[in-house]
């Protein structure tokens, strides 16, 4: 066993061990604990947990590679993903605590609905899984890489450690453990960026020093054939408007998706709810802002590391990684001339997104246990993520679906936990097996899962608060328009399904057409609603009602 | 819950059948939403992106403008407006004696 694994093994044993504690510490015995922990959770800690249930596989281990490559651009992922929890925290989540219920589709069930409830369960369910999958993949890799296990078992571990806590303890469970991850992985995230500032500028804050670089590294990535980081609209073939697009995408994403937006629910009061979303924030933010400075940090020592060398004279992290098949080689070159991040382009050194993050201790020189704690903080972020869309998943596949079709009245709190527990374990062995299997367009994921999330809930969620007169039929064409436009436009233009690739219409990516769905949604709702009767007194005195706090003098009576 | 008044300095609390409170609450905070919103968009997509090009020509610290706005100034001012709304609409609550603070622990 070499020095990295065992320290990955020493913190990997550790960070699970706690987990499980704490889920056996917060299992749960009724409902409305299984679904919104009682809606008794501390402001902060609800904080921690949206940040570590926010804060996917994608974030961690992906996001600083991209912005290393995408330069100027990366700025989509960073402001689309922290500047929807604005939407969020103004115009969602304190009118969705205020109604208070245990999730999405039934809030929407209530506001307009039935069909409309079914149609969002379904969607809710779709967007939770496409996600999922690419958490259990993320989840294999780590195992694969510094464990040497199989990605096979590496995701059947994964599994049943989630299986363990999210069945066991509900939300409770799934949020305090949250909490432990959130801790876990932001460690491992701001040690090695504050070492490798610390040793490339002296000053150990990277995210005031990264600016100190820019220069030496757009003047080294023009040597090797990529764009310079600091230059605007230079890394994505849509320009301006598609940089507008696919930001503006994910932050309606953001604020659609309802793995997120059930976490407001868990709080004691509405006033909790906004200082939730700021706590949220914050504690994103933390990892969000330092992602930049981490991949110009090690995009410069890669770039240095591989100057003028010839393929036998490479650092060492290019041997170790290598065997995962994420970094190749071209052995033919005499010196490594170009470097880049596509499979296809020819370069003589190839390297994926992937693995910059979980590679950056290694390519910075910085010690074994380091490496091994990135590792666990790999694995807390892909795990914390997957238990809140597993919850999701199960609560609208047994609340929302089961307890409304299928039996219809006199379920007993006993029976629906037990429903709620029982999705929960079939909807984490399809994990499992599509973990292992991943289907071909999970790539995309990030596509999908935001563009429907933006073009289905966003606009029917941000009418049904602020517009009394959307009404049910409404809202079903809106959804249904959005959902319909914004998927049309993604298999067009994506190899999914064994369809082939089209050119993009108007430079608009597959990434930022959510955009464009949710303003289709959002018409096609207004217009019917229009058309059609408005929406009973009962329903408009409700909408009325989640405006306003509750007066003592009500609190009372 | 306690019955005592906390309500802060102003605020007297409503009756449950007096709702005219209600349209004027619900205007401060609409109006509260409104700037803070424009905020949002100046910053991110104003600063961030169309105007990102004519502020990368001048440099801080390294950093080109734009391309600081786009990555971490943004990020900053989500973080102020997210912080400001709650803060001011606790302001709001006290101002119509229906603040919530009492239950939630956090501060007094």
């Amino acid at each position: 066993m070499t020095e990295t694994q065992f320290w990955t093994f020493f913190f990997i044993i550790l960070t699970f061990g706690i987990y499980i504690i704490i889920a056996w510490r917060s299992r749960v015995k009724e409902t409305k604990e299984f679904y919104v922990a009682s809606q008794g959770v501390p402001t902060l800690a609800n904080g921690a947990a949206i940040a570590a249930d926010w804060m996917s596989a994608a974030s961690f281990i992906g996001m600083a590679g991209l912005i290393a490559f995408l330069g100027s651009d990366g700025s989509v992922y960073l402001m689309g993903w922290t500047g929807g929890y604005v939407l969020l925290a103004l115009l969602l989540a304190p009118y969705l605590r205020k109604w208070g219920k245990f999730t999405v589709p039934e809030f929407v069930g209530d506001r307009y609905s039935e069909s409309v409830r079914l149609v969002a369960a379904i969607c809710a369910i779709v967007v939770s899984f496409t996600y999922v999958v690419g958490q259990m993949a993320g989840g294999g890799i780590v195992f694969s890489r510094f464990l040497g296990l199989s990605i096979e078992w590496g995701v059947v571990l994964v599994a049943v450690v989630i299986f363990f806590y999210a069945v066991l303890g509900g939300m409770k469970g799934i949020t305090y453990t949250q909490v432990a991850q959130y801790t876990v992985l932001i460690i491992a995230y701001l040690i090695p960026a504050f070492a490798v500032a610390y040793q490339t500028t002296g000053i150990p804050i990277p995210q005031i020093s990264y600016g100190q670089i820019l220069s030496e590294l757009d003047a080294l990535s023009a040597e090797f054939g990529l764009a310079a980081f600091t230059e605007a609209f230079a890394g994505r073939a849509g320009g301006q408007v598609d940089v507008f697009l696919v930001t503006l995408s994910l932050m309606l994403g953001t604020a659609g998706l309802p793995h997120v937006i059930i976490r407001f629910y868990t709080t004691k009061t509405v006033r909790g709810a906004r200082y939730s979303a700021f706590w949220a924030l914050f504690f994103i933010s933390l990892l969000y802002l330092t992602a930049p400075a981490v991949g110009a940090f090690t995009k410069l020592n890669l770039l240095q590391g591989v100057q003028g060398q010839s393929p036998d004279t490479l650092p060492n992290w290019i041997n170790t990684w290598g065997a995962t098949g994420l970094v190749t080689v071209n052995e033919d070159a005499e010196t490594i001339q170009t470097v880049s991040n596509i499979a296809t382009s020819g370069a003589d050194l190839i390297v994926n997104n992937d693995i910059l993050v979980l590679a950056s201790p290694e390519i910075g020189g910085l010690p074994a246990p380091i490496v091994g704690l990135m590792a666990a903080g790999g694995m807390a972020a892909a795990m914390s993520t997957a238990a809140g869309l597993l919850l999701v998943i199960s609560s609208a596949a047994s609340h929302d679906l089961y307890f409304r079709v299928i039996k219809k009245t006199g379920a007993t709190d006993k029976e629906q936990m037990l429903v709620g527990r029982i999705a929960m374990a079939v909807a984490i062995l399809v994990a499992i097996w599509a973990g292992i299997n991943p289907p071909a367009f999970v790539a995309q994921v990030v596509a999908f899962a935001f563009g429907l999330a933006a073009s289905t809930f966003f606009p029917i969620l941000i009418l049904g608060i602020f517009w009394k007169k959307a009404n049910g039929p409404g809202a079903t064409a809106g959804m249904l328009s959005g959902l319909v436009f914004t998927s049309t436009y993604m298999i067009y233009t994506l190899e999914v399904f064994g369809t082939g690739a089209n050119d993009h219409i108007l430079n608009v990516s597959p990434e930022g057409i959510g955009a464009v769905g949710a303003a289709v949604n959002f018409i096609v709702t207004v217009v019917v609603s229009k058309l059609t009767a408005p929406p009973s007194q009962v329903v408009q005195e409700m909408v009325e009602e989640i405006r306003y706090p509750q007066t003592r003098a009500a609190a009372r009576s | 819950m306690s019955d005592v008044a906390h309500e802060g300095n102003s605020g007297v609390p409503p009756e449950a059948e007096d709702i005219s409170w209600r349209q004027r609450y619900w205007k401060k905070n609409l109006r509260l939403m409104l700037v803070l919103l424009a905020v949002w968009f100046t910053v991110s997509f104003g600063f961030g992106i169309l105007l990102i090009e004519p502020l990368n020509n001048i440099v801080i610290l390294g950093f080109p403008l734009g391309l600081w706005f786009a990555q971490q100034g943004s990020v900053y001012t989500f973080l102020i407006l997210i912080l400001v709304y709650a803060l001011w609409m606790d302001k709001i609550d006290d101002e119509f004696g229906v603040a919530e603070r009492n239950d939630e622990g956090g501060y007094k």
